[in-house]
C-alpha cells in the first residue's frame, strides 16, 4: 500500500515537472501564437488585442497555473486553431494511435517470443543462425524506412492497400484495421528483433544457472525446466523491455504517422508545435507522459506476479 | 547444455502455432481484400481514363497541404485556408477568373459620384446553405462585424474607414465611408454569414456553391454541393479536402488514387507523374523577391541594393528551381493584375557582373561584404532560390549565407519585428486591387516590413487612392512600380509557377488572378 502512494506521489511530481517543462519551452522558442492565427495582413492594434484576449500578456506563472488548476478540473481548454474543446480533438485521435500500438505490440508479443524461445534451444543450430543474422539486418533498418518500402511494395506494386488512402475507424473499422497492418508492421519489424535477442539471452544465461541443473536432477525433461523454471526467470528481463517497447510504441509513432499519412496523436501534435497551439500540446504530452508512466507502473505489478521473490524496497 | 535439451517435438509445435496464427491473419487480410478494394482498383487501373463507375465522379478527392486555420470566414488568414472557403462562402461582390468583380450575394450595386456611399441591392432569393434566406441584416451584421463595430479592433484594417452601414429597405444596404475610396469594392469579397449563427468558429454557413458536411482535424474537410444556389451549380457533388501534410507521399497518394487533385505540385514531382494525371499550368500569383531591410547597413546603400539586382538572373534562378517555369518580374506586381503588370521593368537590370562590382566599389564595398538570408524552411521553392541567389552573388565577391528558419519564428522575428538583413519569400494579393500588393510600401505602414522609404512614391500611392478615374489609378499605380524597380527596393526575381495535377477523370481547373481554389468549375471528363 505504501508502495502504491509512493508511486503515486512521484508519478504526480513527474507531471508537473513535464508539464512545467513544455510551458518552459514554449516561452522560450520564438513564435506567436496571436500572430500566427491573423497572419500578413493584421494590424498591431488587432494583434495586441488579440494577444490580451488569449491572455498571452500575462506572466510566466500565472500562465502556467491558470492552465494547470484548469487541467486538475478536467479542462484541457480550447485548441487555438480549431476553436474546439482540445479533450474532444484528442479523444477522437486516441483510438487511431493506440489501435496502431497495441497491433504492433502484440505482433511483437506473438512473434518474438517463439521465436526467441526456438533459437534458445536450437542455440548455434541453423534455424537459430539464421534467424540471428536476419535480427541483425532488421535491427538495423529504421520503421521510417521499413514503412516507406512497405508503402511501395504492398501498397503500389501489389496493391494491397493504398498508400495515403487512411480509413477512418467511424467509416469502415475493417478498413480500418487492414490500413493500420502495413504501418503496424512498420514499427513492430525492429521491436520484434529487439525481443528475440533479448529472450535468446536471457533464456541461455538462466540455463546455465545451477538451479536448472536442479530442476533437471529432479526428473524434469527438456520442456519441464524450460518452461516451468527457466522461462519465468528469463522472462523478467525482457518485460521491462516490452514495457518500455509499449511506451515507445504510443510515444514515438510520429515518424510512422507521417509515412503512412495516418492522422493519429502524433500527427496532432506535430502541427499543434509548429501552429503554436499550446493548449493541444499540452494535453498531448500530459497524455504521453500519463501512459509512460502508468506502463512502467503495470510493469512493476506484473514483476511481482510473476515472481513474488520481487519485494518492496522500501 | 541446452543443446542436449533440444525437444524437436516441442520446437516443431511452437512453430505450427505461430504458422497457423500467422496464416489465418495474412489469410483474413487477403480475402477482405479481394472482396472489396482490390477488384475496383484494378478495375480503374485498366479503364485508364474512363471510369469504372458513374459513382466516382460524382466525387472529388482534393490533397491539401495543411489544415484549415479557422472555419470562421472572418478569422480565416492563412492563404491555404482562403483558397478552400472560397467554394462555402461569399462576400457581396466575388471574383472570377479573369480578375472581374461579380455580384454575388448582391445582385447590382451602385457607387456614389464622390466614392463615399456604397449602395447594393440584395439578390432576390439567394439562400444560406441551413435554407434561410439572406437578408439586409445579415450584411449588416457581417461587414459590422468586420469593421469593428462594437468598438474592437477592425478585422480588416481597411474596413476603419467604414463610417456606418445602413439598412435602407428589406433589400437595400448601404455603406458610407469617412474618406472617399474609389477601389473600396475589392474589399467586399469577406463572407456575408448569417447573423444567427452564434458560433461561426464551428458552425460553417454560407451562401456558395458547397456547403460544409463534416470535418476531422488533420484528417479531412468534406463539403456537398448546394442545391439552392443562386448561381451555376457545382458540377461534382461531394468534395472531400483531404490533408495531406507529407508532402513526399503526394505522388504515391496520387498514383495510388487516394487523391484526384492537388494543388502546387513541384515540378520534380511532376516528372514523376503518369499519364493518368493532367498537369495545368500557371503561376501561384505571387511577387516573390530577395526581400532587403532598408534600414540595416549595407542595404541602406541605393547603390548596393541595384548591385544585387544586377548580379541576380531571374532566368538562371527559374531554370534551377522549375525547369525554366514562372515568370519573370521587374517591380512588386505579377503579370495577372493585367493592366497594372510592367514587363518592361524586368529590362532595368539585367545580369551584368561588371557594372554591379563598379557599383559595390563606388558605394565603399570593393571586396564585396557577407550577410545572411533568412528563409522559412518549409517553402522548398523560397530555400532553392536563396540557394542559386547566393550562387550568383559570388561572382561579385558578396557572401550570401542561407538561415532557414521555422515559419512561426519568421512570421515573429523578420516580418512583425523586422530582425533580419535579407529573406526570400513571395507575396500575394489579398483583393484585386493593385493596393493590395503595394501599400505595404508606403513608409509608414505597419505592413512595411522591408523599411522602404520614398518620398516620391508616398506621393504617387497617395495620388492612386485619391483619384477615382481609372486611367489616371492606373497611371499612378504604374508609377509606384516603377519608383520601386528605380529604387531597387527590393531583388525581385518571379511570379512562380504552379501545377496543378488533376486526375484525368476530371477536367475543367481554372486558374484565379487570387489564391482560391474554384472547385465548382471542375466536372467529369466525359
Amino acid at each position: 500500500m505504501k508502495y502504491i502512494i509512493k508511486k503515486i506521489i512521484s508519478m504526480i511530481i513527474t507531471l508537473v515537472v513535464v508539464s512545467l517543462c513544455v510551458f518552459l519551452a514554449f516561452s522560450i522558442i520564438p513564435g506567436d501564437p496571436a500572430l500566427r492565427m491573423l497572419g500578413t495582413e493584421a494590424s498591431p492594434e488587432l494583434i495586441a488585442q488579440t494577444r490580451e484576449r488569449m491572455g498571452l500578456n500575462d506572466p510566466f506563472f500565472i500562465r502556467y497555473f491558470r492552465w494547470f488548476t484548469a487541467f486538475l478540473h478536467g479542462n484541457m481548454g480550447t485548441s487555438y486553431n480549431y476553436s474546439v474543446p482540445v479533450s474532444g480533438m484528442i479523444l477522437g485521435k486516441i483510438p487511431i494511435t493506440l489501435t496502431m500500438a497495441v497491433m504492433s505490440f502484440l505482433l511483437t508479443i506473438l512473434i518474438s517470443i517463439p521465436f526467441g524461445i526456438i533459437t534458445a534451444k536450437h542455440e548455434g543450430g541453423i534455424l537459430d543462425r539464421v534467424i540471428t543474422v536476419f535480427n541483425q539486418i532488421v535491427m538495423a533498418i529504421p520503421p521510417f524506412f521499413s514503412g516507406i518500402l512497405i508503402s511501395f511494395v504492398f501498397g503500389m506494386v501489389l496493391r494491397l492497400f493504398t498508400p495515403g488512402g487512411f480509413i477512418s475507424y467511424k467509416d469502415d473499422f475493417g478498413g480500418f484495421i487492414r490500413y493500420l497492418i502495413f504501418p503496424a508492421v512498420a514499427v513492430a519489424l525492429p521491436k520484434i528483433a529487439m525481443t528475440v535477442k533479448m529472450l535468446r539471452g536471457s533464456v541461455i544465461d538462466e540455463a546455465a544457472k545451477d538451479y536448472t541443473r536442479t530442476a533437471y536432477s529432479r526428473g524434469n525433461n527438456t520442456n519441464g525446466v524450460l518452461y516451468r523454471h527457466v522461462l519465468k526467470n528469463a522472462l523478467i528481463p525482457v518485460i521491462t523491455f516490452l514495457g518500455m517497447v509499449l511506451a515507445d510504441m504510443i510515444a514515438g509513432s510520429i515518424v510512422i504517422e507521417q509515412v503512412f499519412s495516418i492522422p493519429g496523436i502524433s500527427r496532432i501534435l506535430l502541427t499543434s508545435i509548429s501552429n503554436r497551439d499550446y493548449p493541444v500540446v499540452e494535453a498531448i504530452i500530459m497524455g504521453i507522459a500519463i501512459v509512460v508512466i502508468v506502463t512502467n507502473l503495470l510493469v512493476d505489478i506484473i514483476y511481482r506476479i510473476i515472481d513474488p521473490r520481487i519485494g518492496i524496497e522500501e | 547444455m541446452i543443446k542436449r535439451s533440444i525437444g524437436r517435438k516441442v520446437g516443431c509445435r511452437l512453430l505450427m502455432v505461430v504458422l497457423t496464427t500467422l496464416t489465418v491473419a495474412l489469410s483474413g487480410c487477403s480475402s477482405d481484400k479481394t472482396g472489396d478494394s482490390k477488384k475496383p482498383e484494378t478495375e480503374a487501373a485498366q479503364a485508364d481514363n474512363q471510369a469504372g463507375n458513374a459513382d466516382d465522379l460524382s466525387k472529388l478527392i482534393v490533397g491539401i497541404p495543411q489544415d484549415l486555420d479557422s472555419f470562421d470566414p472572418h478569422y480565416a488568414t492563412g492563404a491555404g485556408t482562403k483558397e478552400v472557403l472560397f467554394n462555402i462562402f461569399e462576400g457581396l461582390v466575388k471574383p472570377d477568373e479573369n480578375g472581374n468583380l461579380n455580384p454575388a450575394v448582391a445582385s447590382e450595386y451602385t457607387i456614389s459620384e464622390d466614392n463615399k456611399v456604397y449602395t447594393f441591392t440584395l439578390r432576390d432569393g439567394i439562400k444560406f446553405h441551413d435554407g434561410s434566406a439572406v437578408t439586409v441584416e445579415d450584411i449588416k451584421y457581417s461587414i459590422d462585424r468586420n469593421a469593428g463595430a462594437d468598438g474592437s479592433e477592425p478585422l480588416v484594417s481597411s474596413f476603419s474607414n467604414i463610417d456606418s452601414v445602413n439598412i435602407l429597405d428589406d433589400s437595400h444596404v448601404e455603406i458610407v465611408l469617412k474618406e472617399a475610396n474609389s477601389e473600396f469594392l475589392t474589399q467586399l469579397t469577406v463572407a456575408i454569414i448569417p447573423a444567427s449563427n452564434e458560433h461561426p468558429e464551428n458552425k460553417i454557413i454560407g451562401t456558395g456553391p458547397y456547403k460544409y458536411v463534416s470535418s476531422a482535424p488533420q484528417e479531412n474537410f468534406t463539403v456537398t454541393a448546394f442545391d439552392d444556389y443562386w448561381g451555376d451549380k457545382a458540377y461534382i457533388k461531394d468534395v472531400v479536402f483531404k490533408i495531406e501534410s507529407n508532402a513526399d507521399a503526394v505522388v504515391m497518394d496520387l498514383e495510388g488514387g487516394s487523391i484526384d487533385m492537388f494543388a502546387r505540385i513541384p515540378s520534380s514531382q511532376v516528372a514523376q507523374l503518369s499519364d493518368k494525371f493532367e498537369i495545368y499550368e500557371g503561376t501561384m500569383n505571387l511577387v516573390q523577391a530577395l526581400y532587403l531591410n532598408n534600414k540595416v547597413k549595407p542595404f541602406d546603400d541605393v547603390r548596393v541594393r541595384q548591385a544585387l539586382c544586377y548580379a541576380i538572373d531571374p532566368k538562371e534562378i527559374m531554370d534551377f528551381v522549375s525547369d525554366g517555369a514562372g515568370v519573370e518580374i521587374g517591380s512588386a506586381m505579377y503579370p495577372s493584375f493585367g493592366k497594372y503588370f510592367m514587363p518592361e521593368l524586368n529590362d532595368v537590370y539585367n545580369q551584368d557582373v561588371e557594372k554591379a562590382k563598379a557599383l559595390l566599389t563606388e558605394a565603399g564595398y570593393p571586396n564585396g561584404f557577407e550577410f545572411t538570408i533568412t528563409v522559412p524552411s518549409n517553402y522548398k521553392q523560397h530555400v532553392d532560390t536563396a540557394q542559386v541567389i547566393s550562387e550568383e552573388l559570388k561572382a561579385i565577391g558578396v557572401t550570401a549565407n542561407i538561415q532557414e528558419i521555422e515559419w512561426n519564428s519568421w512570421l515573429s522575428d523578420v516580418y512583425n519585428d523586422r530582425k533580419y538583413e535579407s529573406t526570400v519569400v513571395g507575396f500575394d494579393a489579398s483583393t484585386l486591387s493593385a493596393a493590395a500588393l503595394l501599400a505595404r510600401y508606403e513608409t509608414d505602414a505597419s505592413k512595411n516590413m522591408f523599411n522602404f522609404s520614398s518620398e516620391a512614391f508616398d506621393k504617387a500611392y497617395a495620388n492612386a487612392q485619391a483619384t477615382s478615374d481609372d486611367a489616371e489609378k492606373t497611371k499612378y499605380y504604374k508609377e509606384c512600380e516603377e519608383i520601386l524597380a528605380k529604387e531597387a527596393a527590393n531583388v525581385y526575381i518571379q511570379d512562380l509557377p504552379e501545377f496543378v495535377a488533376l486526375n484525368k477523370k476530371f477536367t475543367g481547373y481554372v486558374f484565379y488572378p487570387l489564391y482560391v481554389q474554384d472547385i465548382a468549375k471542375i466536372r467529369p471528363a466525359q
